[in-house]
């Protein structure tokens, strides 16, 4: 058994700072173990978010040497040894306390977005290539890690302008449903803020469920809106053919 | 426990300065990469289409076009600009690399810090509007560069069939193979998969119907949907290898012509 020294965030609104503790190290040990261990030995009024602990669901967010992580799938082995591990609440969100944010705009722009609305006398039959691409997205855990690390919001902090990575990807989920009714390509364009990505990739690079959100969620989304507003010969094609809606 | 030095104030949306990141890893390492491919193809590819010279290898009965200069527009159309007509074209190309959705994301990474690298901080008091306003809003227009460059993608494949032709002592033209010809097959095939990958393609090809299976039409889209996507997935390594094979193909050609190297017949 060996030791590693963590730096935890310890803290609420008002600020807070990075305070030091010595962990004792085991094999297979995850950041979340550690944690729980400073809780149990050294901090009891430490607070961490967390439930499930094998990456499903999406509470033990956090940034983990400066990079945004589920806690409980960091394996201590795979980072640097020799140096303390810092953990820091994510940064694009409210503290609350220690590492707990205050993720409720999540849950705000979520009830913005119309669901699922089935075309009128659905036949409830799929074909599996119709469900394939859509079910990609279903493995969503909400840990709303690619919101904290996307840049609109984390830099530009653009939260009443832009929806935001996770649900452009349940927006997509509902636009390519063959059995749904809704058109939401207004919505993505003018309330969830689409233009306001630049694709950067920051959303695909840190999810935990490798989601492949930018080129199977944002740029098709981003690829529908030219459709719709910015290709000239679409546009003139609807008007010739009165064909304004999904296809 | 004790406590530590580091403090940090900013824990919410906002900026935080540029680089300000409580990351180890070497992330400044890819953007630097990517600005110094980006600089040195920029310097070199304008300075080839500047000369104006040196594109066209056709000695010991080949016929090597650079890339940089096809289609020979002088030659075909009799158009001879005051400047180099290597300009003519390769508006096209640059476009189409230019709004393409992987070279977006690396010139805003590496040239205009937004971000620099993934939770890594910005430089602050910028006004930003991402892909809303002009000029990036020009982004959108990037199907119509991947019409315009399949366009010179044909051409290409024309040189590249065209450079396995050698002109005989007769004057008929006979199959033959150089370490050209290959270099301007591997080049164009190296175009073509980039240009497959090609988000905008994947979209029109197949990506933008809800239903795959509801007509015989959709199957068929469908399954050219996903072998596009198929190239979509490594859409970044082609548009390097592409980038670099254009640039290699260029300087190979341009080298044979100034006699610095000879081409080797194969057969």
């Amino acid at each position: 058994m060996s030791k590693r020294e963590f730096k935890v965030w310890r803290g609420d609104a008002a600020g807070g700072k990075f305070v030091s503790y010595p962990v004792d190290v085991e094999e297979g040990m995850v950041v979340l173990d550690a944690i729980h261990q400073i809780q149990r030995q050294q901090a009891p009024d430490l607070a961490c978010r967390w439930n499930c602990k094998a990456a499903k669901c999406g509470s033990c967010s956090a940034e983990v040497n400066g990079k945004p992580r589920l806690m409980c799938k960091t394996r201590l082995d795979s980072l640097p040894d020799g140096e303390p591990v810092t953990v820091h609440p994510m940064r694009s969100f409210p503290i609350m306390r220690d590492l707990v944010t205050d993720v409720a705009w999540n849950y705000t722009v979520n009830r913005k977005i119309p669901p699922f609305t089935p075309k009128k006398d659905t036949q409830w039959l799929m074909q599996q290539e119709d469900v394939d691409r859509v079910q990609e997205f279903r493995k969503c855990i909400e840990c709303f890690l690619c919101q904290n690390v996307c840049h609109v919001v984390r830099e530009h902090d653009k939260k009443d302008h832009f929806a935001g990575p996770r649900f452009f990807v349940r927006i997509a989920s509902l636009e390519m449903h063959p059995l749904d009714s809704l058109d939401r390509i207004p919505l993505l364009k003018k309330e969830a803020g689409l233009g306001l990505c630049n694709i950067t990739k920051c959303c695909t690079e840190v999810c935990p469920e490798e989601i492949h959100i930018t080129d199977n969620a944002i740029i098709p989304m981003k690829e529908r809106v030219v459709d719709r507003y910015y290709d000239p010969v679409q546009i003139v094609i609807r008007k010739l053919t009165g064909k304004d809606k999904k296809d | 426990m004790s406590d530590t030095s580091l403090a940090s104030a900013s824990a919410s949306g906002g900026p935080h300065g540029l680089g300000a990141t409580d990351r180890r890893d070497s992330w400044w390492l890819g953007p630097m990469l990517v600005f110094l491919g980006l600089v040195a193809f920029g310097v070199y590819s304008t300075w080839a289409a500047w000369t104006g010279t040196d594109y066209l290898l056709q000695s010991h009965g080949a016929y090597y076009l650079s890339p940089f200069y096809s289609p020979d527009v002088k030659d075909l159309f009799g158009i001879a600009p005051p400047f180099s007509f290597a300009f003519l074209i390769l508006w096209i190309p640059l476009g189409f690399r230019a709004t393409c959705y992987y070279y977006r994301k690396s010139y805003y990474r590496a040239f205009f810090l937004d971000p620099v690298a993934c939770a890594v901080g910005e430089p602050k008091g910028r006004t930003y509007r991402g892909e809303t306003a002009f000029p990036f809003i020009l982004q959108n227009m990037h199907r119509y560069f991947f019409y315009l460059a399949t366009i010179v993608l044909l051409f290409l494949w024309f040189d590249a069939l065209r450079a396995f032709f050698f002109t005989g002592p007769g004057g008929h033209l006979q199959f033959g193979m150089g370490v050209g010809s290959i270099i301007m097959l591997l080049n164009v095939i190296a175009l073509s998969a980039f240009s497959m990958g090609c988000n905008s393609f994947r979209h029109l090809i197949g990506g933008k119907m809800d239903c795959f299976s509801c007509s015989g039409a959709a199957r068929t889209r469908y399954k050219l949907w996903k072998g596009v996507s198929v190239f979509n997935l490594r859409h970044q390594e082609w548009a390097w290898i592409s980038l670099f094979s254009v640039g290699l193909t260029d300087l190979y050609i341009r080298l044979c012509c100034m006699g610095i190297i000879h081409d080797v017949r194969i057969f």
